[in-house]
Formats: C-alpha cells, sequence, structure tokens
C-alpha cells in the first residue's frame, strides 16, 4: 500500500513545484463537415465541435478535482483547415469566417485554445492553401482563441521555400494587424518543418489527417518538479543526474498517462498520445533555464547549455516511454522565452542570444519559440530565421518550429507583454546583415540525400 | 472499493483526528489505514479510505473535506488512490 511519504511527495510537487497535466487536448476531424457553401461550412463546423466536445471542460475539471491535480488548459485541435475549406473558400476573406466560427466554438465549449487554423505546405501550396495562408493576419486579429500554424517542409519533402517567403511577410502582417496589443497575433502563430500529425500544444496542434475521427491526447508538464529533484543530485556525476532526470520523468509521465486514460474513458473518446514535453511557465520556478542552472551552467546560454538540454531531453523521453505506451506529438523539452522567467533572465542579462536558442534547437523541440525581435526587422530576415531553423528539421528527421513576434514600435531592449501563459518578453535583437536575395530565389530545397531510406 | 487517500497537513491541536474521522463516520466512508507523522513542526496525517458506499459525491466530500480542515487550521485535501499509485508503484 502507498506510504505518507510517496503521498507527501507528490502533493509536494503538486503544491510546491507547479506539477501539473499542462492539457488535454481533443482532437476532431471535421472532414465530414466539407461542403461547398461556406455559410453551410461554418455552421457544420461549430455543430460538430460543440457537440464533440460539450463535455470536455468539465471532464476535465471533474478529474482535477478527484486526484488533486491541475490540468491547466482544455483544448480542442482540428483538421487543418485548408483542407476543410477548400471547396468553399474562393476569398481569404471565406477563411477568416471559418476562423471566427472556431472562435465562437471555442468560447461556447469553453475552452482555452483551439487549434488547426493550419495549412500543410511542405512542398507545395494549393489555392487552397494560399488563401488560408493570406487569410492568417486578419483571422488571427479578429479572433481570441484560434491558433494557426503553417507546415514549410519535411525531412521527405525538403523546404517549399516559396512559402518560407510567404509566412515571413504574413509573420509582419499578422504583427501589424495586432499592433495595438502587441502583436499578439504572432503568438498563436507557429511555421513548423516535420509537423506530427498529434500534437497537443499550441500554437501548433492540429488534428492530422492519419488520425481517427476524435482523439484524446494529453500534454504533460513539470520542470518545477525536475528543477527540484536535480537539487539532490547536486554535483554528482552525469550518470547519476540521467538517472534522476529518468526517474522524475517516469513519475511525471505517469500522473499525465493516468489523466490521458480517465478523460478518454469519461469522454468516451479514443485515447491518442502522451506528448513528453517539459513545458515551463511564466511561474517562478516553473523553468526549464532553472533546470540548467541546477545542473550548474550560471545562466542558460552559458557554454555547455546545448550538452545539457540534449541531456535533459534525451533522458526525459527515456524515462517517459517507459511511463505510457503511446508516446507522440512533439516530446521534447520546450525552450519558449516570454513563458519561462528563466529565459527571460538570460535573456535580460546577455546570456542568451537568438542564434544560441538556435543552436539549441538542434537537440530539443521545437524551436525558436515566443522570441520577441524589433518590429522594424524586414520579411526576407524573418524567413530567413524561419529557413534556417526549417533547414535544421529537415536535416536531422526531427520538427522544428518557429514562432517570433515582431513588435511594432519597439526596438531592443524593450518588454513586452502578452499576459497569462504566454508571460513577457525581452525584445531580442536580430542578425541585421541582409538575405534578401537569397529568399527572393523561390522554389524548393531538395529533401535530403538521407530521406531517401526505401 | 473505491480507494480515497485523504491528507490533513497543518499545525497540530486537539481533535483533528477526531473531527476528521467523525466526518467520514457520518457519511459511510470506511477508514482502511492511518498513518501519522510530523515533517518540520507541521502535523502530517494520511488515511486510506473506501468511498465505495459513501453518501456524498465525490466532488462535493473534496470541498466539504476543505471546508473543515478551514476550520480547524489545516489544509485537508482527499485524492483517488491511482494517482499515487500511479505515480510510485510499477
Amino acid at each position: 500500500m502507498i506510504n505518507i511519504h510517496e503521498v507527501l511527495e507528490t502533493n509536494e510537487m503538486i503544491e510546491k513545484e507547479n506539477l501539473d497535466v499542462r492539457t488535454i487536448t481533443l482532437g476532431i476531424s471535421l472532414l465530414n463537415c466539407i461542403d461547398t457553401d461556406v455559410d453551410r461550412l461554418c455552421e457544420k463546423i461549430y455543430t460538430r465541435i460543440t457537440t464533440v466536445a460539450k463535455d470536455l471542460v468539465a471532464t476535465g475539471e471533474e478529474i482535477e478535482k478527484e486526484y488533486g491535480i491541475p490540468i491547466v488548459n482544455k483544448r480542442i485541435s482540428v483538421t487543418p483547415i485548408a483542407l476543410v475549406g477548400g471547396s468553399a473558400c474562393k476569398t481569404p476573406k471565406d477563411y477568416v469566417k471559418i476562423a471566427q466560427t472556431l472562435d465562437r466554438a471555442a468560447k461556447t465549449t469553453g475552452v482555452n485554445f483551439i487549434g488547426g487554423f493550419s495549412a500543410l505546405v511542405s512542398k507545395g501550396m494549393t489555392k487552397s492553401d494560399e488563401l488560408l495562408i493570406q487569410s492568417i493576419p486578419e483571422a488571427l486579429a479578429t479572433t481570441d482563441f484560434v491558433c494557426s500554424s503553417v507546415n514549410l517542409g519535411s525531412t521527405k519533402t525538403g523546404l517549399n521555400m516559396d512559402a518560407v517567403k510567404m509566412m515571413g511577410e504574413i509573420i509582419l502582417e499578422t504583427a501589424k494587424a495586432t499592433e495595438d496589443r502587441d502583436g499578439i497575433g504572432c503568438a498563436k502563430l507557429v511555421v513548423f518543418c516535420n509537423a506530427p500529425d498529434d500534437n497537443p500544444f499550441m500554437a501548433g496542434a492540429f488534428h492530422g489527417v492519419t488520425e481517427a475521427d476524435e482523439i484524446i491526447n494529453v500534454g504533460v508538464s513539470g520542470p518545477g518538479v525536475m528543477r527540484k529533484a536535480l537539487e539532490s543530485v547536486h554535483g554528482a556525476d552525469f550518470g547519476t543526474l540521467c538517472e534522476k532526470v529518468k526517474k522524475t520523468a517516469f513519475k511525471i509521465t505517469r500522473v499525465g498517462q493516468l489523466v490521458a486514460r480517465e478523460a478518454s474513458q469519461r469522454l468516451g473518446i479514443p485515447f491518442g498520445i502522451i506528448d513528453l514535453s517539459l513545458a515551463p511557465t511564466p511561474a517562478v520556478g516553473d523553468s526549464i533555464a532553472d533546470i540548467f542552472e541546477e545542473m550548474g551552467l550560471e545562466r542558460a546560454g552559458a557554454p555547455g547549455t546545448t550538452a545539457a538540454l540534449a541531456l535533459l531531453n534525451d533522458q526525459v523521453k527515456k524515462g517517459g516511454v517507459m511511463a505510457s505506451s503511446y508516446v507522440g506529438g512533439l516530446s521534447g523539452a520546450f525552450i519558449p522565452v516570454s513563458e519561462d522567467q528563466g529565459m527571460i533572465n538570460a535573456v535580460v542579462d546577455g546570456a542568451l542570444t537568438l542564434e544560441k536558442l538556435e543552436a539549441m534547437t538542434c537537440v530539443c523541440s521545437v524551436g525558436l519559440d515566443m522570441i520577441a525581435i524589433p518590429g522594424d526587422t524586414k520579411a526576407s530576415t524573418i524567413s530567413g530565421i524561419v529557413a534556417d531553423e526549417m533547414a535544421i528539421g529537415m536535416i536531422n528527421q526531427k520538427t522544428t518550429a518557429v514562432r517570433l513576434i515582431p513588435v511594432c514600435g519597439k526596438k531592443v531592449g524593450d518588454t513586452v507583454e502578452f499576459g497569462g501563459l504566454l508571460g513577457y518578453a525581452p525584445v531580442m535583437p536580430v542578425n541585421s546583415f541582409d538575405c534578401t536575395e537569397f529568399i527572393e530565389r523561390g522554389g524548393r530545397i531538395p529533401a535530403p540525400i538521407h530521406s531517401f531510406k526505401n | 472499493m473505491k480507494k480515497t487517500v485523504i491528507t490533513v497537513v497543518g499545525k497540530d491541536s486537539v481533535g483533528i483526528i477526531a473531527k476528521t474521522c467523525t466526518y467520514l463516520a457520518d457519511n459511510q466512508i470506511n477508514i482502511l489505514d492511518i498513518s501519522q507523522t510530523i515533517v518540520d513542526g507541521f502535523f502530517n496525517m494520511m488515511m486510506i479510505v473506501d468511498v465505495a458506499d459513501s453518501k456524498k459525491e465525490f466532488g462535493v466530500m473534496v470541498d466539504e473535506l476543505e471546508k473543515l480542515g478551514e476550520d480547524m487550521g489545516c489544509i485537508v485535501k482527499a485524492q483517488r488512490e491511482d494517482i499515487f499509485d500511479k505515480m510510485h508503484r510499477l
């Protein structure tokens, strides 16, 4: 039988170290809503989402209460809208209509976010994809809970550089369209290479076409728990350190697995995957950067940070896969800047730069995340940063992503406030040398040689 | 059997166990195991109980125990046993 010390340890993790389940994400296929009339399509989408997800929030809250573990977010992901809206949408405005429908459905169901205002254009763009991408600035400016993502490349297909160029411009336009709110639209927009179909985390969640009609995916959390656990192996060798990370990841994931199973049972919807990512929050102590400091780095970004992150990410997976039968999504440590107090401190102190963050993304999911940059950054420069990050994903056969927030009227050293889980961020400097000619070339970067495995 | 873990954490005072047990008895909740320890000067008690015959809905019991805790100056939590079991047992 469970003993008192184990009970106290668990509750200490929940109460003092911010252990929580970050999200229960309900994936809903909208393929059966497809229609040639945009208003009819919107009506079908609204009805489908509000029917399937009607009990999601209540069930989540019930589980929280019974197990005494916070479930921070309840979210919905849907089929990439560019696939759903193809036959109905003739203009970007039509896509904006769908975005607003998704927002309405999110509000009715009471979820925190709805993801899937997405296009998958890793090799080429259909007319529908193009219209959706063009609609993103207005769609994100006129909705509160809709998240958008675009997959720009993959190891199998190479990089769609036309889309990379276009997204540089769209990211800037989205920032301008939400200028009055410090470019918050860009916090809800992410571009990917090798985007997974079952990611429960925002802004990149969408319900891939390889998925069933409905599915429950769960994202765990626990940087605070990890940091606290590592205190007990202070100064020990790497073998001991790794063992501790692995065991702690196992415990965290088992809680996620339990919540996933319960949610799936109570909602009568099959369980998909657990995403093993360590996801920080702006709460003090719930930070990936603090884990690095506990490992022995003065600040995140110091020499050794990439190695520390590689170790952390790998051991989290090794512990996590033992705890859950189905692991998927992104499953890696997240290193968002604005959502992690330790990362913010590292940037403010000058320890962490955009280039170091890029290096770190080679060994962890996901990528350059929640980074505020000056509002006068050129579209081609943003495309260049995106292209670099996508190339890392393509060559290393991993997911990478970029979520940059150009903040209009702000310059390096200023701070922007997004609120809630999105936190706040210092505006970071961007390499000012030009890459326009490179981006202007257009076309595709071919798939790498090691993608030909057949 | 539906096992639930009740924890009481707070400053030690007369009647904490009595009051908690009275509440449980009044609601047909059977106590299977009690253990107690003092950590950093704080009173820590854990009970494993069976709520299969409980008169109250689980959520209501959680709220009422929390209220009872507030009256006694401690934190009383009720959680399904699975969360501890899953975390600490293979």
